[in-house]
């Protein structure tokens, strides 16, 4: 497949994040601690999710001048999220010289029909999937990282579970097809031929994908990696929760030794009081819903 | 190339599998990184993958595998550091006033090319082997070197990319991530 310089150096970004911590923030101080607990990245919000939901309204784009707050408050990448299929939105991001747009369903969708055309950004971009079907079309649109959608700001993992374990699943389908059955597939999923041929070849995504939407402990980010994901996302898990310091620094040590069961007893210890969830059955608005 | 080799790669955080990957295609046994319990057994040389080099520098220290490993480097052991790998090596760091292992006569300059929005790819000279492809990440730069530092690459501006001191070899740009195994094949003959 012939790949722009462009799309190789942004999916070469997410590469260099793999076994790392993307952790939401909304202010510089907290970028500040997800930094030195060692996060791989920060994601400049004004609202975490699980405020959003509380909140409730429309959630957008957050005030250009908070990022660049914590752009220069730290020196690892800093991410921001726009709306689905807000373009102006991420012009808005790039133009600030974001390192990552996310394009997410944790805010209110601009658009429910077309999602951004993210091949006509230099800047790269980060979307949710709850299949693989979702993921094969957003990196078709310019997508140059995945996340499981899971369901942001409830705490709760089994929806990022079921997300990963889904597309892992249709992974293991596409693989172990024959390559003539490839094209029917593709139709079926409605995705482009050729990208799921790459699928067909090498058993996996084209691109980097992380686990996101419920992370709160450090066993749940062990959990997302044992499945397969290649990093986590962690939005309101950390500041949300009693000791965001601590916790912080556990998530991280758990998704680099996600194997080592000692090692995840060991930092699981005495964290305090993790956020206060909402199950399933008790959300208003799924998120995850958003985008398809 | 031979098997009787095994280069463990650091794999705390980052881009390791890439280096994994490059390495086993040269026909060395790679071993990943992860805790103390994994340098037991010898191995014959060592990369540090690209990454965060905050995020490594942190987990290394929580792990116990900094101080072995900063005793491996002085005592001889040869070292590969890719960018974040780079950055953890160097004696100075120009613009951050954490520092890592502090080993090799350099100064760094991080995220020297600015935001992703700066990251770019580019072919040049490496150690006068020949032009390789060349991925700079957000990469950082050495702004300056010591008299027994060797000059491996430059980039266009006279900025030095790749350079060798002793038993320690340091790019700002990604060799792992292309099919061109010049560097890795430069770093085994410095075993």
């Amino acid at each position: 497949m012939i790949m722009s310089e462009q799309v190789k150096l942004n999916r070469d970004l997410a590469k260099m994040l793999k076994g790392g911590v993307i952790m939401d923030v909304t202010t510089s101080e907290q970028a500040r601690i997800a930094e030195d607990a060692g996060a791989c990245a920060v994601m400049a919000l004004e609202r975490i999710p699980a405020d959003i939901r509380q909140a409730g309204g429309v959630s957008r784009m957050s005030d250009p001048k908070m990022i660049k707050k914590i752009q220069s408050a730290v020196s690892i990448p800093v991410m921001a999220k726009c709306r689905i299929g807000h373009f102006v939105e991420a012009q808005i991001l790039e133009a600030i010289e974001i390192d990552y747009i996310d394009e997410s369903e944790v805010l209110s969708p601009a658009d429910d029909i077309y999602h951004i055309d993210k091949t006509m950004f230099k800047v790269p971009f980060v979307c949710g999937a709850r299949n693989l079907g979702e993921a094969l079309r957003r990196i078709a649109e310019g997508a140059t990282m995945i996340r499981t959608k899971g369901e942001p700001g409830t705490g709760d993992v089994i929806q990022a579970v079921r997300h990963l374990r889904a597309m892992n699943a249709e992974i293991s389908r596409i693989s172990s097809m024959r390559k003539d059955e490839i094209f029917e597939a593709a139709k079926e999923l409605q995705v482009p031929h050729e990208l799921l041929l790459s699928v067909h070849e090498e058993g996996r995504l084209p691109v980097v994908n992380f686990a996101a939407g419920g992370v709160a402990t450090p066993a749940d980010a062990a959990l997302m990696m044992q499945l397969g994901a290649e990093g986590v996302f962690v939005g309101s898990g950390i500041f949300k929760s009693g000791d965001p310091k601590k916790r912080a620094s556990a998530i991280v040590k758990a998704v680099t030794n996600y194997m080592d069961p000692a090692v995840l007893a060991e930092v699981s210890e005495d964290l305090g009081e993790a956020m206060v969830g909402i199950n399933e059955n008790e959300i208003a608005v799924l998120m995850a819903e958003r985008g398809k | 190339m031979d098997r009787n080799i095994t280069v463990g790669v650091v794999a705390v955080q980052g881009a390791f599998e890439e280096h994994c990957t490059a390495l086993d295609k040269l026909g060395v046994y790679v071993r990943e990184i992860r805790s103390p319990s994994d340098l037991l057994t010898k191995i014959n040389g060592m990369v540090f993958p690209g990454g965060e080099s905050t995020a490594q520098g942190k987990l290394l220290r929580e792990s116990g595998l900094f101080d072995i490993m900063l005793q491996m480097i002085k005592d001889g052991l040869p070292v590969y550091g890719t960018c974040a790998g780079m950055v953890l090596l160097a004696k100075h760091i120009e613009n951050d006033e954490r520092k890592h292992f502090a080993v090799m006569d350099i100064t760094v300059k991080r995220n020297a090319y600015g935001r992703q929005l700066g990251s770019f790819m580019t072919t040049g000279d490496f150690g006068g082997i020949g032009k390789i492809p060349m991925y700079f990440i957000r990469a950082p730069y050495i702004s300056s070197a010591g008299k027994d530092v060797t000059i491996l690459s430059r980039d266009e501006n006279g900025a030095i990319t790749a350079a060798r001191e002793a038993n320690m070899l340091v790019t700002s740009f990604h060799p792992e991530v292309t099919d061109d195994l010049t560097v890795h094949s430069y770093f085994l003959s410095m075993i």
